[in-house]
């Protein structure tokens, strides 16, 4: 596997230009996870409005990988349901585990993630914003 | 134990790399290995697997115990390594040199075996800003069991210790002063001397945490008069899971047994015991017998080498290391101390550490991305993770010069994205 493979064009723009983010004061965030083996850390704000996730804010500090995949998530998840939401999320964390392969239109831009289950040590960077999420909207008891 | 083949006559790297087999491998097909994570584990020599080998081949048997001949080799090649680790650090004596599985248990030792018996409510743990978790988060455990409370000397942006604080810091509440001798982030290393004897001045006693000097410098506990001093053998091509802590002859007999059992007991009733005379007491069950082989045969390995050359090489291979790194565009070293050794680590403008080690890690390089163990110090710089390049005596040059092509590869492809 070539370098490029893993960080695509599409991963170094959400990388660079990341979708709804934002600096959120510490203390101000819904959910605040720092991975203990690397530093990584999301803060994360959401809003959930008739059952669907209605705003999502994240401000990241972590590595191409992680900004990217957040950076995805949070262009991706306001207006889906919760239901669904959750579903995607299970599935991605699934398929970054070496789990069954989402079909093209359920990954989108997820698709370039794919070469990070090369890297197990990597996956994690993936499936953090989505966790964060996840606990989010635990906590809005969505 | 034989002695392993030794190549070593003058000191060249290129011929010393032939005593570590695994630095001819190619992790990749086609890379070359270039191992920069020596402030985490280094390499190990020939001499090193073969007193290994040996050991389990010829002599296994359990210490201090049995009667017969295969026990009695055993017993005589695991004190004999005591002794090297002794004399190597200059302990006072062999009664104070414990194994331990490493620099951490030596220090969770103490905090143990003395710290609850000379740490109480009201006294001050005095540590500083760069310490590694191992010597900070058993402190904290002791603290909280204590009512003990924990102060820190500052750190300066060059990565020094802000000494001059000592005068508002240092009292006669200060029980322990315990500081890394060499940081494993900024490798900075500190004035122990200095430190030690202005502690001492208040009545403190000093732990020295010696798991990244040991390795890398003449280290002279008599000289540098602490109280404690601790070291891991896996950073200094030992085998894992073995580490020393010694102790001076007067702490030694302040500390109460921490893990009770077998070995380190004189007389056991049902109700109750008395210990064997230290060091043994402090070495509950079998130990790590064929580690202490291994850490001696290290010990040695290393003094035929030389600790004053492998200082004096490092010292020229780290100045080289930085002044490379220096021209990488977007590059910034964390840590300029006047004093440092080789562990560098550094921050780039395009990527985060962990893209930095996994895009060299591709070219062969083996280089450290995190908080390195360091958490408290990470958030003091403001950074969430740094990359870091740590050198030892078998680096050369090439290796330095494989990283920095490398990481300007990493500015070129990180840095396409940012326009």
């Amino acid at each position: 596997m070539q370098l490029d493979d893993l960080y695509q064009e599409i991963i170094l723009d959400h990388y660079k230009h990341p979708r709804r983010a934002r600096a959120i004061p510490d203390g101000e965030a819904l959910v605040d996870e720092e991975n203990p083996t690397c530093g990584d850390r999301i803060k994360l704000n959401a809003r959930v409005a008739d059952g669907r996730v209605a705003d999502v804010q994240i401000d990241c500090a972590g590595c191409a990988i992680c900004t990217a995949s957040a950076s995805m998530m949070a262009e991706r998840a306001p207006g889906m349901t919760v239901g669904d939401f959750r579903r995607l999320s299970r599935g991605f964390a699934a398929m970054m585990r070496g789990g069954p392969e989402l079909s093209e239109d359920e990954l989108g831009d997820l698709a370039a993630l794919r070469g990070v289950r090369e890297y197990p040590i990597r996956v994690k960077c993936a499936t953090m914003a989505w966790h964060a999420l996840d606990r989010a909207l635990d906590k809005l008891g969505a | 134990m034989p002695n392993g083949p030794s190549s070593v006559q003058a000191f060249d790297p290129r011929v010393i790399r032939r005593d570590f087999p695994i630095l001819g491998r190619e992790v990749y097909p086609g890379k070359p290995l270039v191992y920069l994570d020596n402030a985490a584990t280094t390499q190990k020599p020939t001499a090193v697997l073969d007193a290994l080998d040996t050991y389990y081949r010829e002599i296994n048997a359990n210490v201090h115990r049995a009667i017969h001949r295969l026990a009695e080799m055993a017993t005589d090649a695991y004190e004999a390594a005591r002794s090297k680790a002794a004399k190597f650090i200059h302990a006072p004596n062999e009664r104070g040199v414990i194994y331990t599985r490493g620099t951490t248990e030596a220090i969770n030792l103490v905090a143990h075996a003395w710290g609850l018996r000379h740490v109480g409510a009201g006294d001050t743990i005095l540590l500083t800003e760069m310490e590694h978790h191992s010597n900070l988060v058993p402190w904290q455990l002791l603290a909280a069991r204590t009512g003990a409370k924990l102060a820190f000397i500052p750190v300066s942006e060059s990565g020094e210790l802000d000494l001059a604080s000592l005068d508002r810091l240092l009292d006669a509440r200060v029980k322990l002063v315990a500081f890394t001798h060499m940081s494993n982030v900024l490798g900075t290393v500190n004035p122990a001397r200095e430190i030690a004897s202005r502690a001492h001045a208040v009545g403190a006693r000093v732990l020295l945490d010696g798991a990244q000097s040991v390795p890398h410098m003449p280290v002279d506990m008599q000289a540098l008069d602490c109280d404690f001093l601790a070291f891991s053998g896996h950073k200094l091509c030992g085998p894992t899971g073995i580490g020393i802590l010694a102790a001076k002859p007067d702490r030694i007999e302040e500390m109460e047994p921490f893990l009770g059992g077998g070995e380190m007991i004189s007389k056991v009733a049902l109700d109750h015991s008395t210990w064997a005379e230290p060091p043994h007491k402090f070495e509950a069950g079998t130990p790590d017998i064929s580690g202490a082989i291994g850490l001696g045969a290290a010990i040695e390995y290393i003094e035929r080498i030389g600790m004053d050359a492998i200082q004096a090489y490092e010292r020229d291979l780290a100045a080289y290391a930085m002044a490379q790194l220096d021209t990488v565009p977007g590059l910034v070293i964390h840590g300029r101390a006047a004093e440092r050794g080789a562990a560098i680590s550094f921050s780039m403008a395009a990527a985060h550490p962990h893209d930095v080690a996994h895009f060299v890690d591709r070219d062969g390089i083996a280089i450290r991305a995190g908080h390195m163990c360091a958490q408290p110090l990470m958030r003091k710089r403001g950074v969430p993770a740094l990359s870091r390049a740590s050198l030892y005596f078998y680096n050369t040059r090439e290796d330095v010069d494989a990283l920095v092509r490398s990481l300007r590869g990493v500015q070129e492809f990180f840095g396409r994205a940012a326009r």
